[in-house]
């Protein structure tokens, strides 16, 4: 950025909050130490500069006090505000144009190509992403295609039946195991790694972090078969001694899927709060709150955006979780029914059948691909827009 | 208290309030660490009430670490250590079992940067005042239309009190931090370059409404503008770090028509005169 005495736009910039702290510290500095030059330069000059100056203010003042007593008050001050604009800047103009006058480099060609190259490459790293969603999509629609001329869009997606020997391809129990066993593992997962990042950024010691926040990162390095083992080894027998059942349903699916959302929410969460500026805590300390207060009235509100994001990318991955649910969930096509009764989700029926499904079966699988793709979307688009009316609505 | 100690380590000694009650903040011999840094060393002040005291010296001398030391601020960064006396009202802020946060409230502070919350106008300054369990929404309007009103900022903002804090322009925002300050009636305002990042209209907004709330408050502004000191001051400090890396000191202390025109201390009038900075 261009020396920061240069021009009263940079203090415009600073405004806009386009400049950085440090760029207005120094600014800062650099206006100080202006306005102390060329107090001094007047002095040298002039030796009693300095008592005549120091009069004029004190006659200023006695002036202002005069004057708020007479109750009428912001014209007559318009002289002192001037007096306030910093001397330096007209300085640092004057030399700005006196160094560079008439000498200035022409972009060159290279450097145009050069910037042209690079701008499109970033613009294809981009477009893959957009693509690969759209051909995906497109891929996914295609095959699944066929279903709807075969079953029927609405025997597909609100039949409650599927048995792929009787030909009933309904997927209401699948689309209803999805969302319990999602918003059950958000429940219990959101509030944990949200709190989990309170920890982390705003109360734990240098040292208890040090060793906290690699654990949780490790979270999110472990492999989903594992989870699942873990959720059938440990967690089923637990639940079934505990609450009855097999052990297997969506309780053991929500507690495993509850902690492997921890590390993506936890995660982004903690960059939300870690880029909330020092400042507004400080604020919030100085008007007497406590740490809580300041966390739970001032923080988190801050910070909101970006826990709804995080939660987004927590659900995204709840959502398409398939083998450690799959291990854990108990694999019956059957509505939900209480939460240790097994049932399955759209993304574990999917690679359960897929091994043998053929033919209208082999479809049905890509259609509930492709409603699991519109409702992973829709979900995103929705909370989206939510927040951006939260926003709104605050702002 | 004592007459005639000397304030500061200088040769010049600001004759001592005799009456208590008229002093703010008693100071002795405040040393400050930052781990094993000596910020500041041996410093000595009183602060008088309903007056407005400036801070001034060149940057880097202490003038902030000092006045979070007034408000206990500096506990929030770690490692930091405060030895010496500093009685708030006769009470000494660090005595044992003192609540920092109950200090903070009665001992508000305006940074730098302006700082609202990223939330609306209202919100902002109802945020003291509803920690103190106001609820009531009537009383609520009513303290935050003074409260705005106080800080020059009320004509502006009265229709858009809904709109965020940020929306607000520099200048304004500042106002803002006063005015939410102002709600939960402090008695002391410690202000850390308030007007260094804002612009002039508003620098001379703040500036009236110090005076117009000296009767109520009592005002610490740290400023690196000689000319702002001389103008809104009653009293000043003058603080210096003459050697890089030893701690500053507070070099000389009196009204502030003394001290810009009849320093004592040859570094004060140095600096006034800006031979050094
Ligand atoms: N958080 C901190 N940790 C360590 N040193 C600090 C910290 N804040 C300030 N200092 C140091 O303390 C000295 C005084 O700083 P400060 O009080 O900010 O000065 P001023 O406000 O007068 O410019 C400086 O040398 C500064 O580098
Ligand atoms: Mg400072």
């Amino acid at each position: 950025m261009s020396d920061p005495t240069n021009e009263y736009t940079d203090w415009e910039e600073f405004e806009d909050g386009t400049l950085t702290e440090e760029e207005v510290e120094l600014a800062d500095d650099r206006w100080a130490d202006a306005e102390i030059e060329d107090s001094a330069r007047s002095i040298d000059e002039t030796g009693d500069e300095k008592r005549n100056v120091v009069a004029e203010l004190m006659r200023e003042r006695a002036a202002k006090a005069q004057s708020r007593a007479d109750d009428d008050t912001v014209d007559k001050m318009i002289g002192i505000v001037d007096g306030e604009a910093p001397v330096g800047i007209d300085d640092g103009i004057d030399l700005a144009a006196g160094a560079g006058a008439g000498k200035l480099q022409l972009v060159t060609r290279q450097t145009q190509i050069k910037e042209f190259v690079l701008a499109s490459v970033f613009f294809l790293c981009a477009i893959v992403a957009v693509l690969g969603v759209a051909l995906i999509f497109a891929f996914v629609a295609y095959k699944a295609f066929p279903i709807f001329t075969e079953v029927g869009f609405g025997n597909f997606i609100t039949g409650t039946e599927w048995s792929g020997t009787e030909g009933k391809f309904g997927i209401v129990p699948f689309i209803v195991g999805s969302f319990v066993v999602t918003l059950g593992a958000l429940a219990i997962g959101a509030p944990l790694a949200v709190m989990t990042a309170v920890f982390l950024s705003e109360l734990a010691s240098k040292k208890i972090r040090s060793f906290v926040r690699p654990a949780v990162e490790l979270l999110a390095g472990i492999p989903s078969v594992v989870y699942g083992f873990f959720g059938v080894v440990v967690i089923a027998p637990i639940v079934s001694r505990l609450f009855g059942g097999v052990g297997f349903g969506p309780l053991t699916a929500w507690i495993i899927l509850s902690i492997m959302i921890v590390p993506t929410i936890a995660t982004l969460t903690e960059d939300a709060l870690d880029s909330i500026p020092m400042g507004i805590r400080e604020a919030s300390f100085a008007m007497g709150a406590n740490q809580w207060q300041t966390i739970y009235k001032v923080v988190l509100p801050a910070a909101k955006l970006g826990i709804i994001d995080a939660v987004i990318l927590g659900m995204g991955r709840a959502i398409g979780e398939t083998m450690a649910v799959l291990m854990v969930v108990g694999n019956a096509p059957q509505l939900f029914a209480g939460i240790t009764r097994p049932i399955s989700t759209l993304t574990s029926q999917i690679v359960l059948d897929m091994g043998y499904a053929t033919g209208t079966q082999r479809t049905a699988l890509f259609g509930m691909a492709a409603i699991l793709f519109i409702i992973s979307m829709s979900l995103v688009l929705t909370v989206r827009l939510l927040s951006r009316f939260g926003q709104e609505m605050s702002g | 208290m004592e007459k005639n100690q000397k304030v500061g380590p200088s040769s010049y000694s600001e004759p001592l309030v005799d009456n208590p009650a008229l002093v703010t903040f008693f100071i002795r011999h405040l040393n400050f660490w930052y781990g094993d840094f000596n910020a500041l060393t041996d410093v000595s002040l009183d602060v008088r009430k309903h007056a407005i005291t400036a801070f001034i010296g060149p940057s880097g001398c202490g003038k902030s670490t000092f006045l979070r030391c007034l408000n206990r601020m500096n506990d929030l960064i770690a490692g930091t250590k405060v030895e010496g006396t500093v009685l708030f009202d006769q009470a000494d802020i660090y005595g044992q079992g003192v609540d920092p946060v109950d200090l903070r409230r009665r001992v508000g502070m305006i940074f730098q940067q302006p700082n609202p919350f990223p939330q609306s106008i209202y919100d902002n300054v109802a945020y003291g005042p509803r920690l103190q369990g106001i609820k009531n929404k009537a009383e609520l309007d009513a303290i935050v239309e003074k409260s705005l009103d106080k800080a020059n900022l009320w004509k502006e903002v009265k229709d858009i009190l809904n709109k965020n804090g940020l929306a607000l322009s520099g200048g304004q925002q500042q106002r803002l931090c006063i005015a939410r300050v102002l709600a939960v009636q402090p008695e002391v305002i410690l202000m850390d370059e308030p007007c260094s990042a804002i612009d002039p209209t508003s620098v001379q907004k703040i500036e009236d409404l110090m005076h117009e709330i000296q009767d109520q408050v009592t005002i610490i502004i740290v400023t690196h503008n000689m000319q702002q000191a001389a103008r809104v001051s009653d009293y000043t400090s003058f603080f210096l770090q003459e050697v890089a890396g030893e701690p500053a000191i507070l070099v000389e202390s009196g009204p502030t028509s003394d001290i810009f025109t009849n320093p004592i201390d040859q570094r004060t009038e140095d600096y006034i005169t800006g031979r050094f900075g």
